[in-house]
């Protein structure tokens, strides 16, 4: 049983770095696409455009931190590897958070990113606009990287 | 997914609409004293040097945007519901050449999705498998219509009815929204102007409905019926469909009923502005080229032709932005 453990807290790890992971590869390919578009027609755009297809690559970051977080905590990455099936769920569930609402917020938040693009093609006065109407889904990415990272150091506290 | 998205084509295509011709630039245009100044003013937008003639600014414009079109969509022909009535013009041409023998040079247009040797080549030989399969049906019926009655209306009817059929198919098919309105309005449009010049002509019942090209947001037996009653019954049947804003244009000119279509397609498709993603940005930026290529042809005519500034307007079309 013990061994079922640290299979569900890895299991969640990896979901983590890679629900997010996905989610940010799609959303920067996508906004990535538009920047493409952009700068055919206007060059000097490259530096500004590139900031707006970044946008969704974050998700992909904090899935990794949070794989890395819970991987430092489980023990895979030194240490003692032994826990509990109950904690192991616990660890498990702590990581899903990241990795859904990364994978969803990455997409949606590109979709924005591609549309800002457009507007800042057609008024390009507009690119502090443009920059915070994608940023607002990041919010929610923030909000989950929090309640993961929140929940994997507290269940590390506990004795089950 | 990307795919479907038309991510890159759709905002590099932002930045093309910025250079597309707006109402103050029409309105500046229909206010110059001369073709020439018109000219220059166009010049001015890219639009051609003072030594081409009009035709051949206004078909390079045509050009530039299928051009353009070639770069952005891998496979032009999701786009071929905007070029069956070239298509089409072009079959009609070509029986017509090869029934009377005489020629045809500058009728031809160039703009249509198959190239127009290949149609005339089919006709002349009179095989028609190199055409699309609907197409090939059409050209046959015709060309027999015209070989055996020389009836040149009613090989026009049977092929621009085949014409508006091919096109709502095609929009059906396409599977996009706007697409598929663009077509429906079409179809729908030359209906009520077939009915209205049958009305006129006071035609026989069986010649409307054969004219008539089915749609969805018109009963075109009803609309039979009322075109062998007249234009006011015509103009009263209207009244119950989305048409029924149309019927004091209707009942003022063909052109005014000609320019409330296109001010409505050009309505339709302005939400696609704000459209970061499809293919509909896309056709609706081939519309609005195809809609400012009209105004503009009708301004440079009658500023050729000294016509006033107050019949212009009249006729000049809403833009797209």
């Amino acid at each position: 049983m013990s061994s079922l453990g640290i299979a569900f807290a890895l299991l969640g790890a990896a979901l983590a770095a890679l629900l997010a992971g996905i989610g940010s590869a799609i959303g920067v390919g996508m906004a990535g696409e538009a920047a493409a578009g952009a700068i055919t027609e206007e060059p000097g755009r490259f530096g500004k455009v590139l900031i707006l297809q970044l946008l969704p690559g974050t998700q992909g970051i904090y899935g990794l931190l949070i794989a890395f977080i819970t991987l430092t905590q489980i023990g895979i990455m030194g240490g003692s590897a032994e826990m509990s099936l109950a904690k192991g769920l616990l660890y498990f569930c702590a990581c899903l958070p990241m990795g859904f609402v990364g994978l969803w917020s990455a997409i949606r938040q590109a979709r924005a990113s591609v549309a800002s693009i457009g507007m800042f093609c057609k008024r390009p006065e507009t690119f502090g606009k443009a920059i915070i109407l994608p940023a607002m889904v990041e919010t929610y990415a923030i909000l989950a990287l929090l309640i993961s990272i929140l929940s994997i150091f507290g269940i590390g506290g506990l004795n089950i | 997914m990307s795919e479907n998205l038309y991510t890159f084509a759709v905002t590099r295509l932002r930045s093309k609409e910025l250079e597309l011709l707006n109402g103050p630039f029409i309105d500046q245009l229909i206010g110059c004293k001369t073709h020439e100044d018109c000219r220059r003013l166009l010049g001015e937008k890219g639009w051609g040097k003072p030594e081409e003639s009009d035709e051949e600014v206004l078909r390079a414009q045509r050009q530039k945007t299928w051009e353009l079109m070639g770069e952005l969509v891998d496979d032009l022909s999701v786009f071929d519901v905007f070029l069956y009535p070239a298509d089409y013009h072009n079959l009609k041409t070509a029986i017509k050449m090869v029934c009377t023998g005489a020629s045809a040079e500058g009728v031809f247009v160039e703009s249509g999705s198959i190239p127009r040797e290949v149609i005339v080549q089919a006709v002349e030989e009179h095989d028609y498998s190199p055409l699309p399969e609907e197409m090939r049906q059409a050209a046959e019926k015709a060309f027999r219509v015209l070989l055996h009655t020389h009836d040149g209306q009613l090989c026009d009817i049977l092929l621009d009815r085949a014409a508006l059929c091919a096109t709502l198919k095609a929009g059906k098919a396409s599977g996009n929204e706007l697409i598929a309105g663009y077509a429906e309005r079409t179809v729908a449009a030359a209906d009520i102007k077939t009915a209205v010049r049958c009305a006129g002509m006071k035609k026989k019942k069986s010649f409307v409905q054969d004219a008539l090209a089915p749609c969805d947001s018109l009963d075109v037996s009803a609309l039979a019926d009322a075109a062998i009653k007249g234009i006011d019954a015509i103009c009263e049947y209207l009244q119950y469909t989305p048409y029924a804003d149309a019927i004091e244009q209707l009942r003022e000119s063909p052109s005014a009923f000609e320019r409330w279509c296109d001010n409505l397609i050009i309505r339709e498709i302005r939400p696609q502005l704000h459209n970061p993603f499809t293919i509909g940005p896309l056709c609706a930026y081939i519309l609005a080229r195809e809609n400012e290529i009209k105004t503009v042809r009708i301004i440079l005519a009658g500023k050729r032709n000294g016509l006033s500034e107050e019949f212009l307007r009249e006729r000049a079309r809403e833009m797209y932005v």
